[in-house]
């Protein structure tokens, strides 16, 4: 019999705050070492935390979005270990009465449906940094990150494969950044992934686990777990035993490796921290932050389809962040035909997007203008080959998708009679092509489509250009 | 012009008979001459005092200054002191400027009240004596060879000597009320969260209260008044109405309930000391107060819960004494760990080193419910206690310490029978409730204490208790021979 | 009670405070001397009672999302035993 795979995931999501969970110092990333430690966040004797308000609204909000309970009362307690990027002592976070309790996330695996269960969600501080570059044999450390506000959802074992467990992490990474606590972005640490994982014989009760830090991408989380698998199925094939560790995943070698330093003094001594209060969530609190939370992905992917008449893999990219569903909707709403909307952003501007590393809300191309230059396709003032050209010009700030097609002088050409010149001047011109083509070479029918495209500048009706060719050829 | 009260001297100064320079200079005279000997500060700051004065000195010209305004003070060295070193009696801090103040140091430096300097503590507050501080024991001006009581016991020996007419103190397990008591004067730990406890270096954040240390209850009203403040730096500040301490002092305390708890004239207190309380007591009766029967069946269980919860959150609270961003660092760290246990063995006293201890231990895999989580409900029961005794009387009155002032040196082998020493105050800090010490006699010469405590919120009726006994008695008026005369002892 | 050696030891690597191996059995005893004062609580009968982790029965209290700090880090570094480039240095640390 196989093995099974039994993964959970504990994920650090930094919530997207101005200033830290305890401090009125700011959160910006790249600052300068310890330019944004402030008394607070350095530990200094005789300084005391008080509690971000946007921190337990925003947790309320991931909360909402997981249909999580939600208790009343929670609580925060120090975690006590000696660390030199822990500047206290003990890390402030919740133990037994977290902020979001029992919920659940649905993804999709290879077409397949399945429900994810979050176990809790609780807030937290981040640590500092510590800069391993050599400083004459010292490590040096950094405590601007000291006291970022963090975001612990820790999953059940509920994931039986890589894959699965990639699809549950950035359904999470989507969702949070969807609800706007967080910016996800993983090479700056603002979205940290940790990996519970244990092999087991289908039907057996859970095997002993480990747990992999420091994963700083999807591939990697793939990686890290095709490696640890296979060591522990060698391990116990091999009659050995797990032993239950953290373990760090170096994807430069691609290999896990035990932190056992860390792990030596493994006792927390976690107790509610004396300098807070019990945080109290009231039904009007909860409501409060109902009202502002947006539709959520799977609604809106399901609205998508419904309302636009989308197929699932477009609705699955338009809704792939607020901001993208956002400019969709813009664009639809303006008038424009929902179908060529989408081909318009999942093709070009996704592209150009993409090849100048903007984000959709920084595209130089609005989705007003946008929709102004699908209406000119849909109207038949431009070819789709033409709307390209005037794509690429509007994105160069030239203008509106009306003003580059007046300035260019690129309006479609459907007046028959002037279509009709070109044809005869285009019959006229290649007699010989002519001749071989009555002699049964039709492939040359396209030959004379693009002379007569040429020659127009691209801007006949291609219809009617095909029409006219046939009926003078015949 | 020591001797004076609170009230005397802002009248002095209000008038301009007298400037706050001139009365700085006195006080910083008094505590050249005169501290040498008793050690109650650990830095005089007479720059600071006197840049202080003058521009107390130009406000009470401009005649728009606060009563207290110009009346020199001391800060107990546990409160953060920007540019001033801040010990906390300890190693560890000896070497630690403060970059910031603390709130009460905020609030008192408006009022230009000039600060004279910081004086000594058992180290990090954990102590009943002030022998535990790395700077030496601070000797009880009644008795060179007794100990002023602590941790607040600089703050406690400078007032009684006159160094200083008004020191801060903090109080966990009556670490203002004991020195209080053993010094002669008056001292009170308000309720929990009266005053911030933002920049005052934490012992055990769900215990520790500031608060003020005078002569009279008179002085206290004042100081209480500047004092209390809500601080959103501080999770656990009160948003309190406004009250003026003083406008009541004065009220009659005809028909006050005064609870007599049997458990605190029991077993373990010196009968001098007990006869002394309870001539105080009778002093109130005859002003036609009521004696009222309460008890406290939890009472002995005070301590223990106590020397679990107070070390526990110190263990964690002075985690961050590790070497790294300020305080002590030893010498040549062989690697991150030894950094760390040199550091903190070396810069600790071996009180704050045991209570770190027994703290970690208490909250250990393990221990955690047997010790912490138990001690926690002990001080439920404590609590509930006072609940009950206080729906049947208004004040309880009793002892503050079981003895008078104790030698030097006598309990310094037994931290254990020190603990124990505190029954009567700790069970009022694990409640949170205010409470005061005012001096009620003597006993062999050393001053004996007068313990009042009240339910949340009633500072001002405490206050109105010890005021009115402090019309009728004058213990609070005496002073040490030897330093009246200026004498060396 | 009496703490054993290797109780001593973990206490005081939990506390991160160096006790040279001379000095186990004399912090042993006088840690065990306090831990004989807890033992009084065995004997409290509290069934049925919550836990009390602070005196007056408060909320916690929440503060708006500022930026209220400025820099400050040279006034705080002045008073550190050894930084570098705004960093602060530690021994090496191995992951």
């Amino acid at each position: 019999m196989s093995w099974e795979t039994v993964i959970g995931l504990e994920i650090h999501a930094q919530l997207a705050t101005k200033s830290k969970i305890f401090s009125g110092a700011s959160t910006a990333y790249g600052a300068e070492p310890n330019t944004q430690a402030c008394a607070v966040d350095l530990a200094l004797p005789g300084v005391l935390p008080v509690l971000n308000k946007k921190t337990v609204e925003m947790a309320i909000a991931f909360g909402l979005s997981v249909g999580a309970e939600l208790p009343k009362k929670s609580v925060f307690a120090r975690k006590n270990y000696f660390y030199p990027d822990s500047p206290k002592g003990y890390q402030i976070s919740q133990f037994e009465l977290p902020v979001v309790s029992k919920g659940a996330i649905d993804i999709q695996v290879n077409g397949e449906a399945k429900r994810i269960g979050i176990t809790r969600a609780h807030l937290e501080e981040d640590a500092g940094k510590s800069l391993h570059e050599d400083f004459h044999g010292m490590t040096g450390i950094d405590l601007n990150r000291s006291g970022t506000p963090l975001l612990e959802i820790v999953s059940e074992p509920d994931m039986r494969s890589a894959e699965e467990a990639i699809a549950y992490a950035k359904a999470i990474h989507e969702l949070v950044q969807f609800i706007g606590i967080c910016d996800g972005n993983m090479q700056e640490g603002s979205f940290r992934v940790d990996v519970n994982i244990s092999i087991r014989k289908p039907g057996e009760p859970f095997g002993t686990r480990t747990e992999l830090k420091n994963i700083n991408s999807f591939r990697f989380i793939e990686k890290a777990i095709a490696y640890e698998l296979d060591r522990h199925i060698d391990i116990l094939e091999s009659g050995g035993k797990i032993v239950q560790e953290t373990r760090l995943y170096d994807a430069d070698r691609d290999e896990t490796r035990s932190m056992r330093a860390k792990e030596e003094a493994n006792d927390y001594r976690y107790f509610p921290d004396p300098d807070l209060l019990p945080v109290i969530i009231t039904e009007a609190d909860i409501e409060a932050v109902r009202q502002t939370l947006p539709e959520l992905p799977a609604q809106l992917r399901a609205r998508f389809v419904e309302q636009y008449g989308l197929s699932d893999y477009d609705a699955h990219q338009l809704t792939a962040s607020r901001a993208t569903a956002a400019y969709y909707e813009v664009m639809v709403k303006q008038g424009a035909d929902a179908k060529l909307c989408a081909n318009w952003m999942t093709g070009d501007l996704s592209k150009a997007l993409n090849r100048d590393n903007l984000s959709i809300a920084d595209s130089p191309v609005k989705a007003e203008a946008l929709s102004g230059l699908v209406k000119r396709i849909m109207d038949n003032t431009i070819s789709g080959k033409i709307a390209k050209q005037v794509f690429d010009a509007m994105w160069q700030g030239e203008g509106s998708a009306d003003e580059i097609i007046e300035k260019h002088g690129l309006k479609q050409i459907t007046d028959s009679g002037a279509i009709e010149k070109i044809v005869d001047d285009v019959l006229a011109a290649n007699a010989g092509q002519v001749e071989a083509y009555k002699n049964g070479q039709e492939k040359l029918f396209g030959f004379f489509v693009g002379q007569v495209m040429k020659l127009s500048k691209g801007q006949a009706n291609p219809a009617q250009v095909n029409e006219l060719l046939k009926a003078k050829l015949s | 012009m020591h001797n004076l009260s609170i009230k005397e001297l802002s009248a002095l100064l209000q008038s301009k008979k007298i400037s706050s320079v001139e009365l700085t200079r006195y006080f910083l005279d008094r505590i050249q001459k005169l501290d040498a000997e008793l050690n109650s500060f650990v830095t005089i700051t007479p720059e600071l005092a006197l840049q202080m004065a003058e521009v107390a000195d130009a406000k009470l010209a401009a005649g728009n200054a606060h009563p207290l305004t110009g009346i020199p003070m001391a800060h107990k060295d546990i409160f953060c002191t920007d540019g001033v070193k801040t010990s906390c009696g300890s190693k560890m801090l000896d070497n630690f400027i403060a970059p910031y103040d603390a709130h009460v140091v905020t609030q008192l430096k408006a009022l230009d009240m000039p600060i004279l300097g910081k004086t000594n503590m058992d180290e990090f507050a954990m102590g009943s004596s002030t022998e535990s501080s790395y700077y030496g024991a601070t000797k009880n001006p009644w008795d060179l060879k007794a100990v002023p009581g602590g941790s607040s016991g600089g703050s406690a020996a400078a007032v009684a000597a006159g160094l200083v007419p008004f020191a801060s103190g903090t109080d966990t397990g009556g670490s203002i009320r004991q020195p209080a008591s053993f010094c002669g004067i008056s001292g009170i730990k308000p309720t929990y969260g009266a005053i911030s406890r933002f920049g005052m270096i934490s012992y055990a954040s769900s215990f520790d209260q500031g608060g003020p240390m005078a002569r009279s209850a008179e002085d206290n009203a004042w100081l209480l008044n500047a004092m209390v403040d809500f601080d959103e730096r501080d999770s656990t500040s009160l948003k309190m109405d406004k009250v003026d301490y003083t406008a009541s002092l004065n009220d009659a305390i005809k028909g006050l309930r005064i609870g007599v708890p049997a458990e605190y004239f029991g077993e373990g207190l010196d009968p001098e000391v007990a006869k002394v309380i309870k001539q105080a007591i009778a002093e109130l009766e005859k002003q036609g107060a009521e004696l009222v029967e309460v008890h406290l069946p939890n009472q002995h269980l005070a301590v223990s819960a106590y020397y679990v919860l107070a070390p526990a959150e110190a263990s964690s609270n002075l985690s961050r004494f590790d070497g790294v961003r300020y305080g002590y660092r030893c010498e040549n760290p062989q690697d991150l760990n030894d950094l760390y246990t040199r550091s903190r063995a070396e810069g600790f006293g071996a009180e704050v080193k045991r209570r770190i201890m027994v703290g970690a231990y208490a909250l250990s895999a393990g221990y955690y419910d047997a010790y912490y989580l138990k001690a926690q409900k002990v001080r439920r029961l404590v609590r509930d206690d006072f609940t009950k005794a206080f729906e049947s009387c208004d004040v309880i009155l009793g002892p503050v310490a079981p003895t008078p002032a104790f030698n030097l040196g006598e309990k310094t082998d037994d931290p254990v029978s020190m603990y124990l020493a505190d029954l009567y105050t700790i069970p009022v800090n694990l409640a949170g409730l205010p409470a005061m010490s005012v001096p009620a006699g003597f006993v062999n010469e050393r001053p004996v204490g007068l313990h009042l405590v009240g339910p949340y919120f009633s500072e001002a009726k405490i206050l109105n208790v010890a005021h009115q006994y402090q019309q009728v008695t004058d213990w609070h008026k005496q002073t040490p021979e030897w330093i009246e005369g200026g004498r060396q002892a | 009670m009496s703490l054993q050696v290797s109780e001593v030891k973990k206490i005081a690597q939990l506390a991160a405070i160096a006790v040279e191996p001379a000095e186990f059995e004399v912090v042993g005893k006088k840690l065990s001397n306090i831990l004989d004062v807890f033992a009084q609580l065995e004997k409290a009968d509290t069934s049925g009672i919550e836990p009390m982790a602070h005196p007056l029965d408060q909320t916690q209290r929440l503060r708006d999302d500022l930026v209220t700090e400025d820099n400050q880090r040279e006034k705080f570094q002045v008073i550190a035993p050894s930084t570098e480039a705004g960093l602060y240095l530690v021994p090496q640390v191995i992951e």
